[in-house]
C-alpha cells in the first residue's frame, strides 16, 4: 500500500493534481508474478499518444494472463506516469528496476525520454522495449526497438516519392533530435541519389507551432520552380492540424505538393479535421487499414478491451505486440526472465506481425518490418498505396551519414557490440560520438 | 433528346480533344481505345489505371469527363462478381448504382459487393490535367480558367496548337490571358529568335509562377540579344514580386499580431488592469475552445457555421464563470501577494489540463472550419490571403472595439477602472470592490474564452493550447504597457509583424528568439512598456 500511495504522490508533485490517472499498480503483490514494467506518460504534453500505449499493454497482458500466464506465473502490470517530464523518465525506471524490481519495462514515446532512460536501464541492467519509429544511431545492449529505423520508414518514403518523379525536396520538422537525425540521414542519401544542393530546402519549426503562413508560402515558392515538389515532414503531431490547414487554405493540394509525414497515424487523424489532409501520405510499417485476419482479430480485441466501437490502432500499438510476444517467446525459450538470458534468446526469434509478415529480432536488436505507404482517406483511415516486397531489417547505424556508416551492431558474439567500427575493427563504446 | 446545339458543342468538343491528345487523324470518338481504356481501369497497378485513363480521354467518348471525375471523386466502382465498372455515390444514393458501359441501373444491396478504383497521388494529378484538356471548351468560363491555370507549363507542342486555336476565339478575357501566356511560355524555348523575342515582350509584368524560371534559363542564352531582354523583363517582374512579397509578409504579420492580440486582450485585463498574474490564462482560452468544440460535436453537429458563431458568447459565458469561480474561491483570498498568485493560478491552470484531458480525453478534439472560412481570396498570381486569417483578424478588431468602449462607456467599466486606480476611494464612493474584482476578472476570463473560439479555426483544440499562448501573452500585455488597451493592441501587431519580417531571413525558431530578446531589452530601458500608465495611481 505505501508503494501505491508513494507513486500516486509523486506524480501528484510533479503534474499537480491529478484527476482520474490511473497511476497504481495492478493487481496485487505476491511473489508468483512476474512483473512488467509500463512506462509511459499518462500526463502532460505526450499524455496524447502514450495513454493508448499503457492500455496496450494491460490489454496484452491480461491477454497473456488468460492463456495461463508465463512460466506458470501470473504477469503483473506495473503502471508509472513519467508525466511527458524527460529526467523523470529516469526516475521511473530507476524506480521500477529497484524498486518494483519488474522484469521488463515497455515504453518510452520521444527520442529524448529514451535518452534520459538509456544510462540507467543499462547501469541496472534492464530491459527496455522501446516502440516508436526513431532516428537510428543507436543500439544499447539493453534495448530491443520494435519502431522503425529511418532505413524502416524515412528511406523507403523516400524511394517511393522518387519513383513518382518528385524532384525536389522540402524536409520540414519540429526541431528536436528526431527530425534533425532523420533530416540529416535524408540529406546525405538525396545528395547521394544525385539531387542538387538548391532543390533540398530544409526547414525546422518549434514544438507545437501553430503559425504556418510564411513557410508554407516559402514551400509554395519554393514548389514553383518548374520540378515536382513534395514535402517529407518530420513535424511533430500537434503542430501538424495547423500546417495541413494552412496548405489548404493556400490552395497547394496533395496532387501539386504532396506530403508525406512520418509522426502522423490514425490515432492523431482522429483529431484532425481531415479535409485539408485527404490524399497526403504518411509512411509506417503497420496501418489499422490493413485487411489481413491477425489485424481484424487484434481490432476487434481492442475495441472490446476499450468499450469503444471507434478506438483506432496504430503502428507503435503493433510494435509493442509484436515486442511483447518476442519477449514472451524469449522467456519461454530462456526458461527465466533473467535480463541477460533473455537478451541471448531473443534474438533470431520470430513472431507474425499484424500485417501478414513475419517480425524476427536481429542482432542488432531491431527488428524487420514491412513498410506500406499509405495515402490519407477522409475517415481518418490509411489507403495502402505502395508496400516493400517482403520485409525489411533494421539497421541502427545509418550508412548515408559520415559518422555511422562504418558502424554495426552486432549482440551476439563474438562481436557483442552495439557499434563496431569496421575499419578500425574495434568496438566504440556504448554511445558513439555523434 | 438532347437539344441540338449541345450536341454540335459535344461533337466539336470531342473534335478539340482529340486534337489535343494528339490523335488529329480520329474525328470520332474511338471506341476500341474507350473499351481499352476501361480494361486498364480494372488493372491492379497504377500504371495500367494510369494509362486507362489516359485512354478514356483520348477516345473522345462523351462519358470520358464524366468517368475520370468519377474516378477523381472516389465514385468509380467495380463489381467485384463480374467486374463491371459502375458509378456509385454512398452519400447521395447507397442503393443503386448505374453501370459505366451501359447506362444500366444496377441494385446495391450490399456495399462491400462493389469495390472501388483506387487512385494514387501521381494518377490524380494525371486525371485532373486530363479533365482540364476536356474542360478548356467548357462554356462555363470559370472551369476554363481552371482548366488552363492546371495544365499550364504541363504541356506538348500538340496541346500548345489546340490552345492556340482556342485562344483567338475565347470570349473571356482573363482565360484569354491565361492562354496567351501558355503559348508564350511555350515560345520561350522557339529555336526562332524572333519568336522567342516576341513571347518575351509579351511576357511583361507576368507574374504567374512559372514565367520566371523559364525567364531564368534564358539569361543564359546563345543570343545577346535575349539574354538583355529577358533580364529586364525578368528584373521588372521581380521587382514586381517582392513587392508583393512584402505586402504578404504585412499581412502574415497583421494576422499573427490579430492571434497575439486576441490571446493577450483577456489578461491585458485580468493582468493589466487587475493586477493578478493568472498563469491559468491560457487554459480559459482552452476551455473557449473546447466549448466551440462541445457546440459543434454534440450540440449541432451539422452546422459547423452556425454552431461556430453560437460558440462565440457561450465560450464568453463558461469561461467567464470558471474565471469567476477561480476569483471568487482562491485569487480574492492572495491579492497583493503576486508570488502566491502565481504558484496558485500555476496550479490551477495544471488542474484544469488534466480535467480536460480527463473529460474530452488527451487526444486532440477535432473543430471542423465551416465552408465560408476556408480557402483564399486570390488578389493576384503571387499574392492571396487566406480566408480564416482575414476572419480571425476583424473578429480581434471587433472584440477590441467591444471591450473599448465595456471598459469607457458602461457602469461596468468606469467602476472597473475605479477600483483599480484607486481602491479605498471607490469603496468610500459605495462601490463593491470585491464584486467589481469577481466581474473584472470574469469578464477578462471570458475574453480569452472567446479568444479560444477564433484559435479553434487555426490550431489545434487539445489540453496543451493554452500553454502555447501564454508566454506569448504575457510578452504582449508587458511590452505593451500594463494597464493600457491601446498599449496591447498595437504591441501584439508589431510583435506579429516583426516576427514575420524576421522569419524568412532567421527561421521560425530564432525569429522568435529574437523577439523576446528585444524586449527584454526594451523593457530595460523602459521597464513600463510601449504606453505607460500616468497619473498618481501608476506610481504607486
Amino acid at each position: 500500500m505505501k508503494k501505491q500511495f508513494k507513486g500516486v504522490l509523486a506524480s501528484v508533485v510533479t503534474a499537480g493534481l491529478v484527476f482520474g490517472a490511473t497511476v497504481a499498480s495492478a493487481g496485487s503483490h505476491s511473489a508468483e508474478t512476474i512483473k512488467v514494467g509500463v512506462l509511459h506518460s499518462l500526463s502532460g504534453t505526450m499524455a496524447i499518444s502514450e495513454t493508448t500505449l499503457k492500455d496496450t499493454m494491460l490489454m496484452l497482458i491480461e491477454e497473456q494472463n488468460k492463456k495461463g500466464g508465463l512460466l506458470g506465473k501470473q504477469l503483473e502490470a506495473v503502471v508509472v506516469d513519467p508525466a511527458s517530464d524527460w529526467p523523470l523518465f529516469a526516475e521511473k525506471t530507476r524506480e521500477l528496476l529497484t524498486k518494483d524490481k519488474v522484469d521488463s519495462i515497455f515504453g518510452c514515446w520521444t527520442s529524448v525520454s529514451r535518452k534520459s532512460v538509456l544510462p540507467v536501464i543499462e547501469e541496472l541492467n534492464g530491459l527496455l522495449f522501446y516502440p516508436v519509429q526513431y532516428e537510428g544511431e543507436e543500439s544499447s545492449k539493453n534495448v530491443f526497438y520494435t519502431g522503425a529505423a529511418p532505413n524502416q520508414q524515412a528511406i523507403p518514403a523516400v524511394e517511393y516519392l522518387m519513383e513518382q518523379g518528385v524532384k525536389r525536396w522540402v524536409l520540414a520538422g519540429t526541431d528536436y533530435v528526431y527530425p534533425r537525425t532523420t533530416n540529416k540521414i535524408l540529406e546525405a542519401y538525396l545528395k547521394s541519389k544525385g539531387v542538387a544542393e538548391e532543390d533540398i530546402m530544409i526547414n525546422y519549426t518549434p514544438f507545437g507551432h501553430s503559425d504556418w503562413q510564411s513557410i508554407v508560402a516559402d514551400v509554395k515558392k519554393f514548389g514553383s520552380a518548374g520540378k515536382k515538389t513534395a514535402v517529407v515532414s518530420t513535424i511533430n503531431g500537434d503542430a501538424n492540424v495547423p500546417f495541413y490547414k494552412e496548405l489548404g487554405n493556400q490552395g497547394v493540394d496533395a496532387e501539386s505538393i504532396p506530403v508525406v509525414a512520418f509522426s502522423v497515424g490514425e490515432e492523431e487523424l482522429s483529431g484532425f479535421d481531415t479535409k485539408p489532409l485527404v490524399g497526403h501520405l504518411a509512411a509506417w510499417n503497420y496501418f489499422m487499414s490493413v485487411e489481413n485476419d491477425a489485424n481484424a482479430e487484434f481490432i476487434k480485441k481492442w475495441k472490446a478491451f476499450t468499450k469503444d466501437d471507434k478506438r483506432v490502432t496504430n503502428d507503435p500499438m503493433e510494435a509493442h505486440v509484436i515486442g511483447f510476444n518476442l519477449w514472451v517467446q524469449a522467456v519461454e525459450k530462456a526458461g527465466t526472465t533473467d535480463t541477460d538470458a533473455v537478451a541471448k534468446a531473443i534474438i533470431g526469434l520470430e513472431t507474425p506481425n499484424l500485417t501478414g509478415g513475419i517480425a524476427k529480432m536481429l542482432p542488432n536488436h531491431h527488428i524487420t518490418k514491412p513498410v506500406l505507404i499509405g495515402e490519407i482517406q477522409e475517415d481518418g483511415q490509411f489507403e495502402v498505396v505502395s508496400e516493400t516486397d517482403g520485409t525489411v531489417a533494421g539497421d541502427a547505424w545509418s550508412d548515408f551519414l559520415p559518422g555511422s556508416k562504418d558502424l554495426v551492431s552486432d549482440w551476439t558474439d563474438p562481436m557483442n557490440c552495439g557499434n563496431y567500427n569496421t575499419v578500425e575493427k574495434k568496438c566504440v563504446g556504448a554511445v558513439a560520438a555523434k | 433528346m438532347r437539344p441540338t446545339s449541345i450536341a454540335i458543342r459535344h461533337w466539336v468538343f470531342a473534335f478539340i480533344l482529340s486534337l489535343i491528345a494528339g490523335f488529329s487523324t480520329a474525328v470520332h470518338a474511338d471506341e476500341a481505345i474507350f473499351q481499352g481504356g476501361i480494361e486498364n481501369l480494372l488493372a491492379k497497378s497504377f500504371n495500367d489505371k494510369t494509362q486507362g485513363a489516359q485512354q478514356i480521354a483520348e477516345s473522345g467518348d462523351d462519358r470520358a469527363e464524366q468517368i475520370l471525375k468519377a474516378l477523381l471523386d472516389r465514385q468509380l466502382f467495380s463489381t467485384k462478381s463480374d467486374k463491371t465498372l459502375v458509378f456509385f455515390d454512398k452519400d447521395t444514393d447507397a442503393t443503386q448504382a448505374k453501370q459505366v458501359v451501359s447506362g444500366e441501373i444496377l441494385p446495391v444491396t450490399d456495399v462491400k459487393s462493389l469495390q472501388r478504383i483506387r487512385t494514387n497521388n501521381k494518377m490524380r494529378g494525371v486525371i485532373k490535367r486530363l479533365i482540364a484538356n476536356i474542360q478548356l471548351s467548357n462554356p462555363d468560363p470559370v472551369k476554363r480558367l481552371a482548366a488552363v491555370k492546371e495544365i499550364m507549363g504541363k504541356v506538348t507542342s500538340d496541346q500548345i496548337d489546340a490552345v492556340k486555336t482556342l485562344s483567338e476565339s475565347e470570349p473571356n478575357a482573363e482565360v484569354k490571358r491565361e492562354m496567351e501566356t501558355l503559348v508564350q511560355l511555350s515560345e520561350l524555348q522557339s529555336s526562332d529568335e524572333d519568336v522567342v523575342k516576341a513571347a518575351i515582350i509579351g511576357l511583361k509584368g507576368n507574374m504567374n509562377q512559372q514565367v520566371r524560371p523559364k525567364l531564368e534559363d534564358l539569361l543564359t542564352s546563345e543570343s545577346a540579344e535575349i539574354a538583355a531582354s529577358a533580364k529586364t523583363t525578368l528584373e521588372a517582374i521581380n521587382k514586381k514580386v517582392t513587392w508583393y512579397g512584402h505586402l504578404e509578409t504585412l499581412f502574415f504579420g497583421l494576422s499573427l499580431g490579430s492571434v497575439l492580440v486576441l490571446a493577450a486582450i483577456g489578461l491585458a485585463i485580468t493582468f493589466g488592469v487587475m493586477g493578478v498574474i493568472n498563469m491559468a490564462h491560457g487554459e480559459l482560452i482552452m476551455i473557449g475552445a473546447y466549448t466551440t468544440y462541445t457546440i459543434q460535436h454534440y450540440i449541432m453537429p451539422n452546422y459547423p457555421g452556425v454552431s461556430l458563431i453560437l460558440s462565440i458568447p457561450a465560450a464568453f459565458v463558461v469561461a467567464g464563470l470558471v474565471g469567476i469561480i477561480i476569483e471568487k474561491t482562491v485569487i480574492r483570498h492572495l491579492y497583493g501577494r503576486p508570488l502566491e498568485t502565481l504558484l496558485a493560478t500555476f496550479g490551477i491552470s495544471l488542474i484544469l489540463q488534466q480535467a480536460v484531458r480527463s473529460i474530452f480525453s488527451p487526444l486532440n478534439r477535432s473543430v471542423e472550419t465551416p465552408e465560408w472560412m476556408s480557402g483564399s481570396i486570390q488578389i493576384n498570381e503571387v499574392l492571396s490571403l487566406t480566408l480564416n486569417r482575414l476572419y480571425v483578424i476583424a473578429f480581434c478588431l471587433v472584440v477590441f472595439a467591444a471591450l473599448f468602449i465595456v471598459l469607457k462607456k458602461t457602469s461596468l467599466g468606469l467602476q472597473v477602472r475605479a477600483v483599480s486606480q484607486n481602491r479605498g476611494m471607490a469603496r468610500a464612493m459605495g462601490v463593491k470592490a470585491s464584486k467589481v474584482d469577481a466581474m473584472t476578472f470574469g469578464l477578462g476570463a471570458g475574453i480569452a474564452g472567446i479568444a479560444g473560439v477564433a484559435l479553434s479555426q487555426l490550431t489545434n483544440v487539445g489540453p496543451n493550447l493554452g500553454q502555447s499562448y501564454i508566454i506569448d501573452s504575457f510578452m504582449v500585455v508587458v511590452f505593451g504597457g500594463v494597464g493600457n488597451l491601446w498599449g496591447t493592441l498595437i504591441s501584439g501587431f508589431s510583435l506579429g509583424i516583426a516576427n514575420k519580417f524576421m522569419e524568412p531571413y532567421a527561421g521560425a525558431v530564432l525569429a522568435k528568439i529574437l523577439v523576446l530578446v528585444f524586449i527584454i531589452l526594451f523593457i530595460q530601458k523602459r521597464p513600463r512598456g510601449l504606453f505607460p500608465q500616468k497619473g498618481r495611481a501608476a506610481d504607486s
